[in-house]
């Protein structure tokens, strides 16, 4: 009796848990983002940036006088949870495109799920294998991202570094995917650069401390440090460098840095630190001729007045990612089949981390221009000579 | 516990093999199914874990291991040696049993704390191979281009018909482990819950029943890690965390900790709660999450089992 | 910048991993005080360490207060939590077998990161260092004064705790229930009293933790689960319920990390602290300090 009525209990919860379904619009856009767990820090900015990009359209009368609608998932950083939420947004809640995840591997995660079901997805994350098949050698088919491949941040840092005379370097990488996806750069590019790595040095996104690996980089004295991590070990990793002396090692940051909030809680640390960014963090430096002036500059403001906190390069790629769908809704309208041709088609977007031009081949559309190399100055970006 | 009604396994097959049916009918829980699947996965690695936790009283914090070795053998075997999936379930099986063995021999003569810090420490040692053997697993990204499942030609390619194998093996699971608590070996593990020192006065050989429950329940998270891996067609270490270990955990303590239907119970509920219901709470769902729980520990010690019970006491009094 | 010798690269390994060692030892007090009297495991004791350091910058960045003044809230408010974790968490359980009350306190180590979630969002914060940041250099081993502070906080708890245990009576009537709860309460102590007390005690010392830790690696709401499983680790590996074992368990686990990070594969640094508390834990069941014999007779 007792194993009976708690079947039927759960039967009952199943079947009457469901949630409510929410109102009717004419234009559907899912969104995957990592709002909570390990990656917050890209999912927090990219679900604001989204969201106040949608709600700004629809005060102004939405697309072509239709409303939008943005359906946000946390993915909680779970792949499991970012593989149910990208089915329900495709089946259930049928929307015409999806944007997110913030995450690199939740990005490949889902690919097969949106070659299945012939839905246009427009990643956040960087990795170059979420727009790379590498059995055909061709992009995904109903698969784009906005945010720079990785490649590009390194091959940014190795063009600085050449032209500093630097050819011995040692690598420092959070061992976790944003960190992995960094180092595979790194080693994969240093030949092309005639860069010599010798340290290739980890640590936790956990840790409280890296003087042990700083240490040993210091006894095989590199002319320069590449660090690639998020949240606060990139900044405790740059006051341990400080406090050891190792200022005379020049410090390379990866793009993960930009945020001045970075700049403020390295207390100083963070000075004469380089760092390749997208022209969104660095609006206010950009020439009045600049391409990405306006944009970028209209980003900041509207930001930084709505949430009242600084701006992250990150939430720059969900703006790209939901204008990019904005764009192709006003030019072809609710078809995601439409929109997909649409995307694969589109030249000269001018974004928040560069203007792209994509193509059948090139589903990213950005070449390392997207970023310029940046070092602090006096507690603020500068454009690095 | 040593009868097994069948009155509640009726309901619940019937209940398993009409859900689709009636998910597809109601729009809102159309997508249900889908978590049913991986309620199904939870489920194998629980009543596995219950076997071990409710039955021989043996704590285990490093489950995911064996859930990771299962899909990882599935992941790198199907993908980098083109081996037959099947293959690849029975060939992770094995390595998981191997594993508990070399491992479990050890461990389990450890009691209570000190057990529940060796098996947490096996599952971290299992997840940082994973993030840092990258050649092999992909490290931290993961790897993608796992292939489905198919038998005969028959490819299990849809969410219902993943549903329906998954829930088949459970079944299997289930009737397997209810023999195995029915037999001999079964009564020595109650008797070592009950106290180490009787039952090996008794003549059990305590550490062979504990060692051969460890590996019970490791062929089983095993499998469910391989089923997992087939139907993501990806997997990445974070999934088989220490988080996960502490969630099956979790799971069992929701359903009830004493009777394999706990297990099930709790593993269903679990994955409602997480990846639907809590979602309503948004900003505040990790906070809901904590309290729930908190009040199953208080009102509901002996898990959700337990509550028809109580509220039938309520009644009668 | 003169290059740096072999010696005072071991030296730089050591004092690394004694200060994050002794942040592990402080988790790891923490476990045994509430242990010794509960047998509980309290997995909560890693956000009381991400509470002392946020409530900490709280008071003395955001309201101002004067750097002792908010230390000595932040413990008080850490310890109120403590209290609070014990009666409306722990107490109220009718039925306290061992797995419930490691689900109790996972259960409540989830709200206590939420509500942190809540109050201060997702970011890291920072706590200027308790005495500058202008590192102490002796013989190319460079010392940040906050290590000094968080080594210093390690021996005051560990010789304040010893003074306490066995010079002051409260300390005494505690000891008496670790060791027999039900002689204890024959002779008149109020053993629910102790327990309150014992979550008190271990909330503050995790504040101490959290706050001399914030300056070297900053603070935020999801810390508190790796604190908690290190410093589990730190006490099982010392023996449970031995505060020197805790000691010894965290200071070598920090060393084993460091010089690990330092002289092997970085990567696999945490995996070998585990591994070494495997190891020890095979040759010898309870621990470096733990008894076993008494284990046994412990429920759990």
């Amino acid at each position: 009796m007792v194993k009976k009525s708690a079947m039927a209990l759960l039967a009952g919860l199943v079947i009457f848990g469901f949630s409510i379904q929410p109102a009717l619009a004419t234009y559907k856009v899912g969104a995957i983002f990592s709002v909570t767990g390990g990656a917050s820090f890209l999912g927090d900015p990219e679900k604001k940036t989204a969201q106040m990009v949608v709600d700004q359209i629809n005060r102004d009368g939405g697309i072509n006088g239709e409303k939008i609608e943005l359906i946000v998932y946390d993915d909680e950083t779970d792949p499991t949870k970012c593989n149910l939420h990208a089915k329900k947004l495709i089946s259930q809640d049928k929307v015409v495109a999806v944007i997110g995840p913030s995450v690199s591997g939740l990005s490949v995660a889902i690919i097969p799920v949106f070659e299945k079901f012939k839905t246009p997805l427009v990643s956040c994350a960087a990795s170059y294998k979420i727009v790379y098949n590498e059995k055909t050698g061709k992009p995904n088919k109903w698969v784009f991202k906005t945010p720079q491949s990785d490649s590009l941040a390194v091959e940014a840092i190795y063009t600085k570094m050449q032209s500093m005379g630097i050819h011995k370097i040692a690598i420092l990488t959070v061992t976790d995917g944003y960190g992995a996806s960094g180092r595979h750069e790194l080693l994969r590019l240093a030949q092309a650069y005639k860069m010599d790595i010798v340290a290739d040095e980890k640590y936790d996104p956990k840790d409280a401390d890296m003087t042990a690996q700083l240490t040993k980089i210091k006894g095989l004295a590199p002319q320069a440090i590449v660090n690639w991590s998020v949240g606060p070990t990139q900044v405790t990793v740059l006051r341990n460098w400080r406090d050891l002396g190792m200022t005379p090692i020049t410090f390379f940051q990866s793009h993960g840095f930009g945020s001045r909030k970075n700049i403020e809680l390295a207390a100083g640390a963070a000075e004469g630190v380089f760092c390749p960014l997208g022209a969104c963090n660095i609006a206010d430096l950009l020439p009045e001729d600049h391409p990405q002036k306006q944009v970028t500059m209209a980003y900041q403001k509207s930001y930084t007045e709505t949430y009242n906190e600084p701006l992250s390069s990150f939430g720059g790629h969900a703006w790209d990612a939901i204008q990019l769908v904005v764009d192709a809704l006003k030019a072809v309208g609710g078809d995601r089949a439409k929109i997909r041709d649409y995307l694969e088609n589109k030249k000269g977007f001018i974004g928040q981390h560069g203007v792209f031009n994509f193509s059948p081949e090139d589903h990213n559309g950005l070449t390392k221009e997207a970023f310029q190399m940046v070092v602090v100055k006096d507690g603020d970006w500068a454009l690095a000579k | 516990m040593l009868r097994i009604r069948k009155a509640p396994m009726g309901v619940g097959a019937i209940f398993i093999l009409l859900f689709p049916w009636v998910a597809e009918r109601l729009p809102a829980i159309e997508h249900y199914p889908d978590l049913m699947v991986f309620a199904g996965i939870y489920c194998l690695m629980t009543i596995g874990m219950s076997l071990l936790m409710g039955y021989a009283g043996q704590i285990s914090l490093g489950h995911a291991a064996f859930y990771g070795i299962g899909a990882y053998a599935s992941g790198i075997l199907t993908t980098q040696y083109n081996l037959n999936p099947w293959l690849c379930i029975l060939i992770g099986s094995a390595a998981a049993t191997a594993v508990a063995v070399v491992v479990g021999a050890p461990s389990l003569r450890l009691r209570g704390h000190y057990l529940a810090m060796a098996t947490l420490a096996f599952g971290i040692i299992i997840n940082i191979v994973f993030r840092e053997e990258a050649e092999w697993t992909g490290g931290p990204d993961g790897m993608g281009g796992i292939p489905g499942l198919d038998i005969f030609g028959y490819s299990f390619d849809s969410i219902h018909k993943y549903y329906y194998l998954v829930w088949i093996v459970v079944a299997i699971a289930f009737f397997f482990t209810i023999r195995l608590i029915q037999s001999p070996t079964g009564r020595a593990l109650r008797a070592i819950h009950a106290s180490e020192a009787a039952a090996s006065a008794m003549g059990i050989d305590i550490s062979r029943s504990k060692i051969v429950v460890f590996a019970f329940s490791a062929i089983l998270a095993s499998v469910a890690g391989s089923l997992y891996a087939h139907y993501m067609n990806f997997i990445n270490p974070s999934t088989f965390d220490t988080l996960f270990s502490i969630k099956l955990v979790i799971m069992i303590a929701l359903g009830g900790m004493h009777t394999i239907w706990g297990a099930v119970v709790g593993s269903v509920l679990f994955a409602f709660l997480s990846f639907e219901w809590l979602h309503q709470f948004g900003e505040y769902e990790i906070v809901v999450y904590g309290l729930v729980l908190m009040m199953v520990t208080i009102y509901l010690p002996e898990g959700l089992v337990g509550l028809p019970g109580r509220i039938a006491q309520r009644v009668r009094r | 910048m003169e290059t740096i010798s072999a010696a005072s690269q071991l030296f730089q390994f050591i004092v690394t991993g004694l200060t994050v060692g002794a942040i592990y030892a402080m988790v790891a007090i923490g476990f045994n005080i509430i242990y010794n009297v509960t047998e509980i495991i309290n997995l909560a004791q890693g956000e009381f360490v991400m509470l002392g350091g946020l409530i900490m910058v709280f008071m003395h960045v955001t309201v101002g207060l004067p750097m002792i003044l908010a230390f000595v809230t932040a413990v008080l408010l850490v310890t109120l939590t403590g209290m609070l974790l014990d009666r409306l968490a722990i107490k109220p359980i009718r039925q306290p077998s061992v797995m419930t009350l490691i689900i109790a306190t996972i259960a409540a180590s989830i709200v206590i990161k939420g509500t942190a979630m809540l109050i201060w969002g997702k970011s890291p914060y920072d706590l200027p260092a308790f005495s500058g940041r202008t590192p102490i250099e002796l013989g190319g081993v460079i010392i940040q004064p906050q290590y000094l502070w968080v080594i210093g906080f390690l021996v005051v708890v560990t010789i304040g705790l010893t003074l306490f245990f066995n010079r002051t009576i409260l300390g005494k009537a505690m000891a008496a229930c670790a060791d027999n709860p039900d002689a204890a309460r024959l002779v008149g102590i109020n053993v629910q009293y102790m327990v309150l007390l014992s979550f008190a005690l271990s909330a503050a010392i995790g504040a101490i933790a959290g706050m001399t830790l914030t300056p070297i690696a900053l603070m935020d709401y999801d810390r508190g689960a790796m604190l908690a499983i290190k410093g589990f680790g730190a006490a099982i590996l010392g023996g449970l319920g031995s505060f020197s074992g805790a000691v010894l368990g965290g200071l070598l686990i920090g060393l084993i990390e460091s010089l690990g990070a330092g002289f092997l594969l970085s990567g696999y640094k945490d995996a070998y602290a585990l591994i070494v508390l495997l190891l020890v834990l095979f040759l010898r069941p309870s621990g470096i300090m733990g008894n076993f014999e008494v284990t046994k007779f412990k429920r759990f």
